[in-house]
């Protein structure tokens, strides 16, 4: 609990508790297009291990073995589709940082249009009424004498 | 003895927030003006008591009386006397007094300041604060007392997280507390004229310099806090849309929204419930934020049910706070009376853009941030959200808002001339075009992102520039001088903060997508080459600090053959908590940084040495600086500080020559 306590505490951290090695000299391709196309995919891969970091920020082991993992596949000559499908099928889509277009995911996906659309459909509504302002109903005479009577107190608090 | 009277000075507190939030209500219903003055000494005594409180922790804290748990459980003898008061609030219990404090003080301020508010208003703005003070007060005596005693006393603490060792995070808290507990005054505020049930200019004239300062302090705080990700963590990265981050960047969307409608209604007595229910939402954000990072349901769902109390009494209260200030806004709002007319393109209709971007952006994070939680609890199913998916979605709705924020400060109210402004912006854009054309020449690769994001940080940059000469008639004959200092701070602090803005952006640009980076295993006497400059490693040293161990690894930084300095990056060991730390050393210069970060090597010998150059990367920083004194200038307007103009009876009498 404790460190939960300190996690908690952490409000912008993202957490790194250990020093970071992540990549490591040894394992870097010494062709730089495919160097980039690992990282690319590094960067979209979650640790699972971790708190909310990606393979190529982590230095945990599970993230060094994934690393290795996608290379070798990376050699072989495997597209990034077919290692996502590969990661996907062995970890689940909560491996991938990039959630993928699907039926569970539309909500997701649409929410910064829905959102959009509804602030204009409120906008929209509110200048409409605007331009058609309703009269307001006449007053009844009780409430006029009470306005009245309102007025009058007014004054004699000035 | 001092921890015991600390307590019960907490529980005054708890009990005076109560009365506060009582009897000035019913004081305002009657018109019962001393029971509406209650509230102004009920606020006083609070924050006396608070802090009482809060000194009693923190000499705990100065004296490592381990007999308090909360002392035992975070601080050590030997930890230097800086972290010793900054560990206060640097766990859950600690944080929350702070948390209390804050609140306790922002409602003194307000008992202070307003003089010239209507007395109802005051008493129920005071009675607001006071209910929100004795809901968090409750909440730390019932389940995060940081005033607890420990039997048998231990011979010494378990020491703070060294990453919170750290002059950056030391005061990252405090500031990201300013600014989410200032929201809190909006927010009474708001509620305040909800049961009054009318919102007039002044009501805006009052609630936006409080807007201001929360935001300016919340600013700040993140700023803070990232620039510590970024020199602390050793990966370089300064966010990475980490729901922690996203639960403080959501109430500074939803206050942004805020500071641009409040100035609708000042100016113009329009917007009001929209403004109003800004207020309502970027509270309740900050409120959310401290719900998400304390009950630990951000960490896995499961963490909610280590410890449910403190969970379910801040959704409790969060549900109270929020569903309660919404249902008000829901009956009385409609009520409220219709504000002044404008046409579409006009500085409101600029400003009911800007707000409808922000809204939306403040939604897409938010339900980014939520939706795994939500799909977890609902369907079983996992998924993750991470960088790729804000980046996909918050850019493309920010873009837009950048653009417009170069078109808005020039639109007349009302009613614009559309064609006149982008006359007048021509240059602007002639500008941006050029800068777009220069980036895609001169960069590597053809990355439209760039190009985009340098395009439109001029176009904003230079179209502030032309609004703001144009007021101060820079191309104008004489009295210039006269005119800067003429022109009020407010539209000042608007320069600053949106050059901030332009500023920022073309940081993010930099380090998005020109950041180079080496790594190499090295042992002394290695060289590493990066962006031009040749990175020697002299020697690995060790050094101890008060409280840990260290190895300095020492960096000769060359450039055309010349040495130009040194980097010293170190790892650390902090035996207390069995911890490695490592500090990154940085060469921070205008166009960017050098950074250096060692870790463990291949053999005992090597080291591995990750090096990176990172363009522009201070412009990041030196952005947010501007747009916090932007608002700091803003906050110091003449307006704001004098206050609403009031109704007085009779010829105004004013000292001759003011300013």
């Amino acid at each position: 609990m404790r460190f939960l306590a300190i996690v908690a505490f952490l409000l912008l951290a993202p957490l790194a508790a250990a020093p970071v090695h992540a990549v490591q000299p040894d394992e870097i391709f010494a062709d730089s297009g495919l160097e980039q196309r690992a990282r690319e995919i590094f960067r979209g891969v979650r640790c699972l291990v971790c708190q909310n970091q990606s393979i190529d920020d982590s230095d945990a082991a599970l993230a060094q073995d994934l690393r290795t993992l996608i290379r070798e596949r990376l050699v072989a000559g495997e597209s990034d589709e077919q290692i996502h499908r590969f990661l996907v099928a062995r970890y689940g889509e909560f491996v991938l940082l990039d959630p993928p277009f699907r039926p569970g995911t539309w909500l997701l996906w649409a929410s910064p249009v829905l959102a959009l659309l509804a602030g204009i459909a409120i906008a929209w509504a509110a200048l409409r009424r605007r331009r058609s302002p309703v009269e307001p109903a006449a007053l009844s005479d009780d409430e006029r004498a009470r306005l009245a009577a309102l007025a009058a107190s007014d004054e004699e608090g000035q | 003895m001092i921890i015991e009277l600390g307590h019960h000075a907490l529980v005054l507190a708890f009990l005076v927030a109560l009365l506060q939030g009582t009897v000035p209500l019913v004081g305002a219903a009657r018109r019962d003006l001393a029971l509406m003055e209650l509230g102004r000494s009920a606020a006083l005594v609070q924050l006396l008591a608070l802090a009482g409180a809060f000194a009693a922790l923190t000499h705990a804290y100065v004296t490592s009386d381990f007999s308090v748990l909360n002392v035992a459980e975070n601080s050590h003898s030997m930890k230097p006397m800086l972290y010793k008061v900054t560990g206060v609030w640097g766990n859950h219990e600690g944080s929350m007094l702070l948390w209390v404090l804050v609140l306790a003080a922002f409602g003194l301020a307000v008992a202070l300041r307003g003089h010239g508010l209507p007395a109802v208003l005051k008493a129920r703005v005071l009675a607001i604060q006071g209910l929100l003070g004795a809901g968090f007060l409750g909440f730390i005596l019932l389940t995060s007392n940081p005033f607890l005693r420990l039997d048998p006393v231990p011979a010494d603490g378990r020491d703070l997280n060294p990453l919170l060792q750290d002059p950056g995070l030391a005061f990252h808290p405090p500031m990201l507390y300013l600014g989410y507990v200032g929201f809190s005054v909006a927010f009474s505020f708001s509620v305040a004229a909800l049961i009054e049930g009318r919102v007039d200019p002044a009501w805006a004239r009052w609630v936006r310099p409080w807007t201001l300062a929360a935001w300016s302090a919340l600013t700040a705080g993140i700023a803070l806090g990232s620039w510590w990700a970024y020199y602390e963590l050793g990966w370089g990265g300064w966010w990475y849309w980490d729901p922690v981050e996203n639960a403080s960047f959501m109430p500074w969307l939803a206050g942004t929204a805020l500071l641009h409608s409040a100035i609708v209604v000042e100016k113009r007595d329009a917007l009001k419930s929209w403004t109003i229910l800004l207020a309502i939402i970027a509270f309740g954000f900050s409120l959310m934020g401290t719900f998400l990072v304390r009950s630990g349901v951000l960490t896995s769902v499961h963490a909610f049910a280590v410890d449910p109390d403190r969970g379910l009494y801040i959704l409790v209260l969060l549900a109270v706070t929020i569903g309660g200030a919404l249902a008000l806004f829901a009956f009385r709002a409609p009520a409220m009376a219709q504000g002044s007319l404008f046409r579409p393109i006009s500085r409101e209709g600029g400003l009911v853009a800007n707000n409808l971007l922000l809204a939306t952006a403040t939604a897409t994070v938010c339900v980014g941030t939520l939706y795994p939680l939500f799909l977890d609890a609902a369907t079983g199913e996992k998924v993750s959200v991470g960088p790729p998916f804000f980046h996909a979605t918050f850019v493309p709705v920010m873009l837009p808002a950048v653009l417009l924020a170069g078109i808005g400060p020039m639109l007349a109210w009302k009613r614009a001339d559309l064609e006149g402004v982008f006359t007048r912006l021509r240059f602007a854009a002639l500008v941006a075009g050029a800068v777009a054309l220069l980036t895609w020449l001169l960069q590597h690769g053809h990355h439209p992102g760039p190009v985009i994001g340098l395009a439109l940080a001029a176009w904003l940059a230079a179209s502030t520039l032309i609004e703001w000469t144009g007021r101060v008639g820079l191309f104008r004959r004489r009295g210039i001088v006269a005119r800067i200092i003429g022109l009020p701070r407010s539209a000042h602090g608007m320069t600053l903060a949106h050059l901030g803005l332009a500023v920022f952006i073309c940081g993010a640009v930099g380090d998005s997508f020109w950041r180079r980076e080496v790594v190499v295993d090295a042992t002394p006497g290695a060289v590493a080459e990066l962006a031009g400059y040749r990175v020697v490693l002299e020697d690995i040293r060790s050094g101890n600090g008060p409280n840990y161990e260290a190895e300095v690894v020492r960096l000769r930084v060359e450039r055309d053959g010349e040495a130009i300095g040194e980097l010293r990056p170190e790892r650390r060991f902090y035996p207390v908590q069995g911890t490695r730390t490592t500090e990154a050393a940085i060469r921070s210069r205008p166009l960017g940084d050098l950074y250096a970060a060692v870790g463990e090597g291949r053999t005992p010998e090597h080291r591995t040495l990750r090096l990176w150059h990172a363009p522009l990367v201070p412009w990041i920083w030196a952005g947010a600086l501007m747009m916090v004194t932007g608002g700091l200038v803003s906050l110091s307007d003449r307006r704001l500080r004098v206050g609403a103009p009031r109704r007085t009876p009779g010829p105004v009498t004013q000292p001759a020559g003011g300013d």
